[in-house]
């Protein structure tokens, strides 16, 4: 029994070994190429506070959309088997509920950032919730649902902000993706510390784990025992607009402006494959928000290594799908348990050895 | 199987109400055309564009065209728009069936225009380009009117040199590589680091015009702690991205500061930056091609021939130090 107890928290543990090795090997490959990428220093920034710098802190940084995304695009997975596309339109489309409050004279700084963030999240949660009614209440594939979003959502954002893209001058937005004074780390990573933090809250203290697995492993059984999977999987689309608002604010609040067309580009592909890195089943059940997490701490990794490299511009995305293809085979479910199965094998044969 | 009829007349009904919803659509433009073809001499023109939600160089393009071509100025002007090169075909054969007497197509892909083009010329209808060319045979259209990519770089590198820095240490921040943009603005500053000693690539990346991308390459240059005096980023987003990147790391920049900030495509909000003398300079990717066309046009309608059929417009490059408000009006897009 014991035995089986030890076996069972490897198994589960295992997850997680596969990108933590991977990380493990981005930074061994960092320490010998130029162990200075690690150094965390002191500076100053434009408005004279000290701050930290270093690659790390700017890793850290830069995830930041792509972690809080990973947390969405993970329930959706677990609960619908499928995974959502239009999390950049969407981006796209919450950047621009922010930027319209954000442009709007009428409101002071502060009430502004607050109304822009209310507004930020509500367009994620409609947007949320229509990918949501059409995955859960007509049962479309989710792919396909949020096909819809993914081609309609940049030029509805383009709508929203009615072409009037200026530079916000709004002081506390604009310190959303810089620093707060005294604060020597940037806000982004304060804010999804945050996020995570909620959502490690609202998983320990809630069922919602283990339903949302529950629908995902098979959502005829869940609902013969008393889960309503149809109400499960449009809650998950709903929690992944959260996300998407939060990353607009985010996004829109680093450079103070927004491109419907080239904004958050291609981050649905990263945000699937932190999931996917994360060891995670793209068909969906069991899942790991750590792993999917770490996964887009990976991404970024890999991205400012290459960019640390200087590989050329023209190779970037063809080192980036040698490395990442690497990465999924290694943490495709699949192989992790015929390694682990194989690895078994090797140490009972040498701890029958050892009896004999 | 009741279920998959249900499903099959569903999806019958979605498509016919989509076709419906187009088809009504079209028969509104096309009665808003035969009402103004009472009207007498107006000259008909058909204007097949991009999406203008496609980009700020787009959006100003459309807003160029709808004021040179209306009524007052004697046109009788339809506009289709589609980033889809067999939706551009589909509206340009429904112009040629109207009977436009002009075709003024921006094309979203080069190839397949053939045939659709011969049809056009034997019903006589005269055939401009603008914004993008297309490889068929020049016969099949009377005149182009594009920017010269190439051009734009070199004023760019040209301002750049005049700047007489002691040594340059660029970081230069690509477009998405392989177009046209890309390619030209590129090109002009390779070409000038390869000759010059003083001049040095500190690094060169792809931000594929976009910010956040752009911000992470420079804020990797400012980790690794490598010096650089001139970012020089293909068009204006990833300027901004730069920029933001050096005000995260309490960096200097814009007119006499420690570091030069190089942008293309004229935003307005990107012009203001200029004019707040918070970048160094800015190129113009000339969207206003309507002027071109409106001159080509009454030179044809006279009898006059074409000269010179590839026209390339005047593009400028805006100076921080000499950028005025009124500028900031008329070529901001």
């Amino acid at each position: 029994m014991q035995k089986r107890k030890i076996s069972i928290k490897n198994l589960a543990s295992k997850q997680i070994i596969i990108p933590l090795a991977a990380l493990l090997l981005l930074v061994i490959f960092n320490l010998i190429n130029d162990y200075t990428f690690f150094s965390i220093e002191w500076g100053q920034n434009a408005a004279g506070g000290s701050i930290l710098t270093g690659s790390i802190i700017s890793i850290l940084d830069e995830a930041s959309e792509l972690a809080i995304l990973a947390i969405g695009m993970t329930l959706v997975t677990a609960a619908s088997g499928g995974q959502d596309i239009s999390v950049g339109a969407g981006i796209a489309i919450t950047g621009s509920a922010t930027l319209k409050i954000i442009f709007n004279p009428n409101f002071g700084e502060g009430t502004a950032v607050i109304l822009a963030i209310l507004m930020a999240v509500l367009a994620g949660v409609i947007c949320g919730a229509f990918n949501g009614v059409l995955v859960s209440a007509f049962k479309i594939p989710p792919m396909v649902a949020t096909l819809i979003l993914f081609t309609a959502g940049r030029s509805i954002g383009s709508w929203i902000l009615g072409g009037g893209n200026d530079n916000a001058t709004n002081g506390i937005f604009l310190k959303i993706g810089q620093y707060i004074p005294g604060i020597p780390i940037p806000t982004t990573i304060l804010v999804t510390a945050v996020v995570i933090i909620l959502f490690a809250l609202i998983f320990k203290f809630t069922n919602l784990k283990l339903y949302m697995q529950a629908v995902g492993i098979n959502s005829q059984s869940s609902r013969l025992n008393g889960l309503n999977p149809t109400m499960i999987k449009f809650l998950s689309f709903v929690i992944l607009g959260i996300c998407v608002g939060i990353c607009g604010v985010l996004n829109t609040s680093r450079i103070g402006t927004i491109n419907h067309s080239s904004c958050a580009k291609d981050i649905e592909m990263d945000a699937i494959l932190a999931v996917a890195l994360g060891g995670n089943a793209l068909s969906g059940g069991k899942f790991s928000v750590t792993g999917a997490i770490l996964g887009a701490y990976i991404i970024q990794f890999l991205q400012k290594t290459l960019y640390k490299i200087q590989v050329p511009a023209s190779a970037l995305y063809a080192f980036k799908a040698v490395v990442v293809i690497v990465l999924v085979i290694f943490s495709a479910p699949v192989v992790r348990e015929s390694i682990s199965r194989n690895w078994k094998k090797l140490t009972s044969k040498k701890s029958s050895k050892e009896v004999a | 199987m009741k279920k998959k009829i249900l499903s099959a007349i569903m999806s019958v009904a979605l498509i016919a109400t989509t076709l419906v919803g187009c088809g009504s659509g079209d028969s509104a433009s096309a009665s808003s055309a035969s009402g103004d073809a009472g009207s007498g001499k107006l000259i008909k023109v058909g204007i097949i564009n991009n999406d203008p939600n496609e980009s700020g160089y787009r959006t100003a393009n459309d807003a160029d065209l709808k004021k040179t071509f209306t009524k007052e100025n004697g046109y009788d002007a339809q506009f289709a728009y589609s980033l889809k090169n067999d939706e551009q075909i589909q509206s340009a054969q429904k112009y040629i069936t109207d009977g436009v007497d002009y075709l003024l197509l921006s094309a979203a892909d080069t190839v397949g225009w053939d045939t659709v083009l011969k049809d056009a010329q034997n019903a006589g209808i005269k055939v401009i380009l603008f914004d993008r060319t297309i490889d068929a045979d020049p016969s099949l259209y009377e005149a182009s009117i594009v920017s010269d990519m190439n051009k734009e770089g070199d004023t760019a590198v040209a301002w750049l040199a005049s700047q007489g820095l002691s040594e340059y240490n660029i970081i230069h921040i690509q477009g998405v590589m392989g177009t046209a943009a890309q390619r030209g603005r590129s090109g002009a500053l390779d070409t000038k680091v390869a000759a010059e000693a003083s001049w040095n690539i500190v690094t060169q990346q792809t931000a594929e015009w976009n910010a956040e991308n752009a911000q992470a390459i420079v804020q990797s240059v400012i980790d690794a702690g490598t010096p650089f005096n001139v970012i020089y980023a293909e068009n204006d987003d990833m300027a901004k991205g730069a920029v933001a990147a050096l005000d995260k790391a309490g960096k200097s920049h814009g007119v006499g500061k420690d570091v030069i900030v190089m942008g293309f495509d004229c935003n307005k909000w990107a012009l203001e930056e200029l004019l707040a003398q918070n970048w160094n300079y800015d190129g113009q990717c000339n969207p206003f091609q309507s002027s071109y066309i409106d001159e080509i046009i009454k030179k044809l309608e006279k009898g006059e021939t074409i000269a010179e059929k590839t026209i390339i417009m005047d593009e400028k490059g805006f100076d921080a130090s000499t950028i005025t408000q009124d500028d900031v009006n008329n070529y901001g897009i």
